[in-house]
């Protein structure tokens, strides 16, 4: 990604045509109707901010740029613009930051309806030529839709009573055994990636089969989720067998599956760590593996536990699942570690699939994954299947 | 056993009249049109259904009892397999046995079929002279023509093989249910056959000789995948898998009692239509069959050598077009 704001650059797109005419409130309204925002044009994307400001910048957080870019004053009128250029099929969240005088306020783009939230509220999203939503993330009205249930699993090691929302596919039969998706950050997934969405339109398409997953939450994700003794416990030795004991469940490794995203990827990896071959599946997704060759990192004291963890596996690499799908976007500051992973994973014997995808470290990134990643894990009768 | 024995260049060219009149039905959950073509067949009296396709659900009849007027008798085939195998366990071994070498044969199918399908599409986007590559191109063809035959040679071959040690003749088991099966048929005005896991519908119809039971000239119905199963030749789809290429893959010989139609259920949503190079390539595959969409509620009538199409059914065409067909 790289800033092309100088006039004399791409003479072509649709802000040279406001630039060379004259700029009155009235040019700039009729502008600002018969575009939506931001522009882009090919791989070229001009973003638009009306008002009286001191200064106008993006807020992104695209790894290896500049998180600010500033975007310059249309002389003569109260137009802001900044043009970049992004590779095809990048998809990107962000935010406009005004500054008035000693006052930094970060909006989201008014111009552009776009959004995407996350725990932190929401940001604006652009994306180029060659991203779509993908249909499968959207309600079908064909989709049975499964059904979610909540549950409190007492758990000694963690000596609490977890909360735990269950997740049974439309048409749910006890006759049946299913597999099990045991779900880190379980409520983000399904308000920030829309998981239940994702999962009943998957099993309808046939492109995995039935399934029940378990979404688990956590208060104290940064302690909880950075190989942490006591959740592996929890997950392995508390919850899965109450599940298999009380569920239709395989009950085998290859009928279990730990998924997470970000600290969430660690957890699942260091939970199948401590408990190899009991997890027969793991879906990482941008996961927060830091480690250092030299005993020393810069993510802050959250990142100890998960540095040394990752230096131990990293020195004396062992399989613990038969199958791993590992996603990472190109965007994030975690993709070195992710990529890095990939070799040592294989070395394992561990079959092992990756995918990158020009994104950030965020929930719809970690949704449009989703469809790829469960199929492979868990492939559905597609091929079989006609109602 | 009733399965339908296919010439030994598996070309499917003949047309050839079945002894009892056939209707192929799109899916039936979004637009039911069961009822109005047992109704405008002036079928009455009870109607064998199966829905072994749908297995452990397959008791879940309500909605297919309303659209038969509460006429439908089920045949309760994939319990009634199940009971076969738990009462005879050489013959759930030996069946086992059996599908493990045919699902080996179907994974190294699959590996010719990949590369075959990559050497059509490179060569129908490489530039050359029109007059060689048409060649080269229908050559390529031809082979991948020939490999699905040849696969759905083997498969019989296999078929015949097995057939001494699974001996479902003598089983009694298996013979007990044949009996019931046979008297219940003897009484019914038509078989409507449901959709579902195709492999698993075809073995238990396979299993119990159903279409071998009933009654010459008592019409056939099926739907979705139970059309499939009704073609000569199953064949399973998708242009855009999660996983994998997406080439459609000649799977098994059907039941043969639709001849020279291959069975498109879903194709709306299974096939990119509009894609003219996937579509013709279909089409010219597995010519001179008919290659036929069944969309949703969809009603293709067979009866002797006369087709009846109603307008949700169409075909795929080689030159890339998909279009309403009746004949």
């Amino acid at each position: 990604m790289s800033s092309a704001t100088d006039l004399k650059s791409h003479p072509r797109l649709a802000i040279r045509e406001l630039e060379r005419g004259p700029r009155t409130a009235e040019s700039v309204d009729a502008f600002l109707a018969e575009h939506e925002f931001p522009i882009v044009e090919g791989s070229t994307v001009t973003f638009v901010w009306r008002g009286d400001a001191h200064a106008v910048n993006l807020r992104h957080w695209v790894f290896g740029m500049p998180s600010t870019q500033p975007f310059r004053r249309l002389s003569r009128t109260d137009l802001w613009y900044l043009i970049l250029e992004m590779p095809e099929s990048s998809r990107v969240e962000y935010k406009i930051e005004i500054v008035r005088g000693p006052l930094h306020q970060l909006v989201e783009d008014p111009l552009n309806e776009r959004r995407a939230r996350d725990p932190f509220g929401a940001n604006s999203v652009f994306h180029t030529t060659g991203y779509r939503v993908p249909d499968w993330t959207r309600e079908d009205p064909e989709a049975r839709p499964g059904r979610l249930e909540e549950l409190e699993v007492e758990s000694a090691t963690l000596e609490r009573a977890m909360p735990v929302t269950l997740y049974y596919p439309a048409r749910f039969r006890k006759a049946r055994t299913y597999p099990l998706l045991v779900v880190h950050d379980g409520p983000d997934y399904l308000e920030y990636s829309g998981l239940k969405t994702v999962l009943d339109n998957l099993i309808h398409r046939l492109e995995i089969p039935g399934l029940i997953a378990a979404l688990v939450h956590s208060d104290h994700r940064l302690v909880e989720y950075a190989n942490h003794a006591p959740h592996a416990r929890f997950v392995a030795e508390e919850l899965v067998p109450r599940l298999e004991k009380d569920l239709p469940l395989a009950g085998n490794p290859a009928g279990r599956c730990l998924m997470g995203a970000s600290f969430g990827a660690v957890a699942a990896f260091s939970t199948a760590v401590r408990y190899p071959n009991f997890f027969g599946r793991l879906l990482l997704q941008s996961g927060s593996f830091a480690f250092s060759d030299t005993g020393f990192h810069e993510r802050g004291p959250a990142f100890d536990p998960v540095v040394e963890f990752m230096n131990t596996w990293r020195d004396d690499p062992v399989p613990v699942a038969n199958r791993v799908y590992v996603s990472c976007g190109t965007y994030e500051s975690l993709i070195y570690e992710n990529r890095s992973l990939i070799p040592l994973l294989q070395e394992t014997g561990m079959q092992v699939k990756y995918a990158e995808a020009r994104d950030g470290h965020n929930w719809e990134n970690w949704r449009d994954r989703l469809r790829e990643g469960l199929s492979w894990l868990y492939p559905g009768p597609l091929w079989m299947v006609y109602e | 056993m009733t399965v339908a024995t296919l010439p030994a260049a598996v070309t499917f060219a003949s047309p050839s009249a079945p002894d009892r009149p056939v209707f192929l039905l799109g899916p039936q959950r979004i637009k039911t049109t069961l009822g109005r073509v047992l109704k405008d067949a002036g079928i009455d009296g009870d109607i064998a259904s199966v829905t072994a396709g749908w297995q452990e659900r397959e008791d879940e009849v309500e909605e297919l009892q309303a659209q038969l007027r509460g006429r439908g008798v089920s045949l309760r085939l994939h319990s009634r397999g199940d009971e076969v195998f738990r009462e005879d366990r050489d013959l759930a071994k030996v069946h086992h046995e059996r599908q493990v070498v045919l699902q080996t044969m179907q994974r190294t199918y699959d590996v010719r079929l990949r590369h075959t399908m990559a050497a059509i599409a490179e060569l129908e986007r490489r530039p050359g002279p029109a007059e060689i590559l048409a060649a080269d191109r229908e050559d390529a063809m031809q082979a991948l023509r020939d490999l699905d035959a040849r696969h759905l040679e083997r498969v019989q071959a296999i078929h015949e093989e097995w057939a001494p040690r699974l001996r479902l003749g003598e089983r009694p088991a298996v013979q007990r249910h044949r009996k019931e099966l046979e008297k219940t048929l003897a009484g019914v005005s038509a078989l409507a056959i449901s959709g579902g896991h195709v492999a698993v519908l075809l073995n238990r119809l396979r299993l119990f000789d159903v279409l071998g039971s009933l009654p010459a000239g008592v019409p056939v119905v099926g739907w979705s995948g139970g059309a499939i199963v009704l073609t000569e030749r199953v064949v399973f789809y998708h242009d855009s898998p999660p996983q994998g290429p997406g080439n459609a893959e000649v799977f098994e010989i059907g039941l043969g009692v639709a001849r020279n139609v291959v069975a498109l259920p879903h194709a709306t949503r299974r096939l990119s239509l509009d894609d003219t190079e996937r579509v013709s390539r279909f089409a010219r595959r597995f010519a001179p069959a008919a290659s036929v969409v069944l969309d949703d509620g969809g009603v293709l009538s067979i009866d002797g050598d006369r087709w009846t199409a109603d307008a949700a059914i169409r075909r795929l065409e080689a030159d890339g077009t998909v279009k309403g067909m009746s004949r």
